[in-house]
């Protein structure tokens, strides 16, 4: 009978705490081919479990790929070799039996990595308090589309804003540069009626807080938006600088 | 902008990549304009390439504002260049094991990871051919009876005389194009760079724009290239 598992070796980022060194550790797996590669690594779990091992922490939530809330990078590539989906999304039909793969955290001093697989994207949530939220009036509900936005704008700012927060922009950057993550959630507010107002005041406190956090600078690799599982394009990056421009041209 | 605003645009992620685009733009304006006077040699010679550089002299205060201005332009973008990539350096201590391009739409290519290289030994490369050419025999601070020429009646200084020399030299005549291809590499990616930098992109204009950065730095490269390769190999004899 043929056989329906799959061999995988792994060479996993083991790093007990926040201040441990941490190393690569082998494992070998029996994966189905139809499993996600996050069921894989429960698999692995399992077994480690099973043998009074400590399991591999890793962060996932939804695991349909709209959560943002996985992410590891999977032989050098953020959320693993298939474009446009977040690593829960990548079965293991996509790998050989036998293959070795290696699989590190998102790296990026802004990132600190709590344990394992694990980091804490904290830094991100600072950046969206800074000014990436639109300030609304409480009282009774709008009329429907009291605030026309043209159809051309409100499919870009939906592009935009179908960032997941994930992080593998960060991870993938060569630079460790958060400039996708913070410019898709600019562009998207600018684009809107709902977000103009306060438009400067949110570019120069959200970049400000970029810079803060210690993320690196953009160097236009465009490296972010081949690994953005939302394929959030560096054209939101265009614009945060147009927006930043415009602010500081204004501030006088 | 006031003072306060002023220096924190400078010190901001994209003020910073604003100012290293535009005075990158600013510089590849002036490389297209060395490398055209460059060809004057080639193409009509020594007398004409005498009276070009005679001219440019001649401009006095307005080429010191034109040198000052340059000068400032290399020295924010240099400056620009080192702390983006010290930022870098600082933004990932722990590097990954294992590190890939996903591909395209990815513009990650040897040209863009070695900014900071070919920016450095285009430093050093610049510094040399100052001293070598500018400020050579016959140049300001080193006056030399042996490179003055007479063009039309009037005296000037013998510029074509220095640089057939210079690149009879095999060091000069190789050196000087592998760096230009060296600076063709910094191009590939500065110059489509510099517009994304300064916010001049979006999705339908970029790969028009990418491709056409990568043509303009050949060919600014090849223009470059091929004056001591002619001259080595005796075209100018």
């Amino acid at each position: 009978m043929a056989k329906k598992t799959m061999t995988i070796h792994l060479k996993i980022w083991r790093q007990a705490g926040p201040d441990a060194s941490g190393r690569l550790v082998d494992y070998t797996v029996e994966a189905n081919p139809h499993m996600s590669f996050l069921e894989m690594l429960d698999v692995l779990n399992e077994d480690l479990i099973k043998k009074g091992e400590e399991p591999v922490e890793f962060d996932y939530d939804c695991r349909e790929g709209i959560c943002g809330s996985c992410g590891v990078v999977v032989d050098g590539i953020a959320h693993g070799p298939q474009h446009r989906t977040a690593v829960c999304q990548l079965h293991m039909r996509h790998y050989r039996d036998g293959d070795t793969i290696v699989v590190e955290p998102w790296r990026a001093e802004a990132f600190p990595v709590i344990r394992d697989l694990v980091v804490d994207r904290g830094a991100f949530d600072r950046i969206i308090s800074a000014g990436g939220y639109v300030s609304v009036n409480t009282g009774s509900a709008q009329d429907a589309n009291n605030l026309p936005v043209p159809k051309p704008n409100a499919d870009q700012a939906f592009d935009y804003a179908a960032c997941i927060g994930c992080g593998a922009c960060v991870a993938a950057c060569p630079n460790a540069s958060a400039s996708l993550f913070t410019a898709a959630k600019i562009a998207h507010l600018a684009l809107l009626p709902q977000g103009s107002p306060e438009r400067q005041l949110r570019v120069e406190r959200m970049v400000s807080q970029m810079q803060v956090e210690g993320f690196g600078d953009c160097s236009n690799h465009a490296e972010c938006e081949a690994v953005c599982p939302k394929g959030i394009s560096i054209s939101a990056i265009a614009r945060m600088r147009r927006e930043y421009v415009k602010a500081c041209l204004a501030g006088g | 902008m006031n003072t306060t605003k002023r220096q924190s645009f400078i010190k901001s992620p994209v003020g910073k990549k604003i100012l290293t685009g535009i005075t990158g733009l600013g510089l590849v304006i002036f490389v297209i304009e060395h490398m055209s006077g460059n060809l004057i040699l080639m193409l009509e010679g020594s007398d004409a390439y005498n009276a070009y550089a005679h001219f440019l002299e001649g401009l006095g205060p307005i080429l010191y504002l034109l040198e000052l201005g340059l000068l400032a332009f290399f020295v924010f973008h240099i400056v620009l260049g080192i702390n983006i990539w010290l930022g870098k350096r600082r933004a990932r201590t722990h590097r990954y094991v294992k590190y890939r391009s996903a591909g395209k739409p990815s513009m990650q290519s040897p040209s863009s990871r070695s900014m900071i290289i070919t920016g450095g030994i285009l430093l050093v490369f610049l510094v040399i051919h100052l001293v070598s050419f500018k400020f050579g025999p016959g140049g300001p601070l080193h006056a030399d009876p042996a490179y003055v020429t007479t063009v039309k009646g009037e005296v000037m200084r013998d510029l074509s005389k220095l640089v057939l020399e210079k690149f009879h030299h095999p060091a000069y005549a190789f050196g000087y194009p592998i760096v230009m291809l060296l600076l063709g590499v910094h191009l590939r990616h500065g110059i489509w760079s510099a517009f994304q930098s300064l916010g001049a992109t979006n999705p339908r204009l970029t790969p028009g724009l990418y491709a056409l950065g990568g043509l303009l730095a050949l060919l600014i490269a090849l223009g470059f290239l091929v004056l001591p390769l002619w001259i080595y190999f005796g075209g100018a004899a």
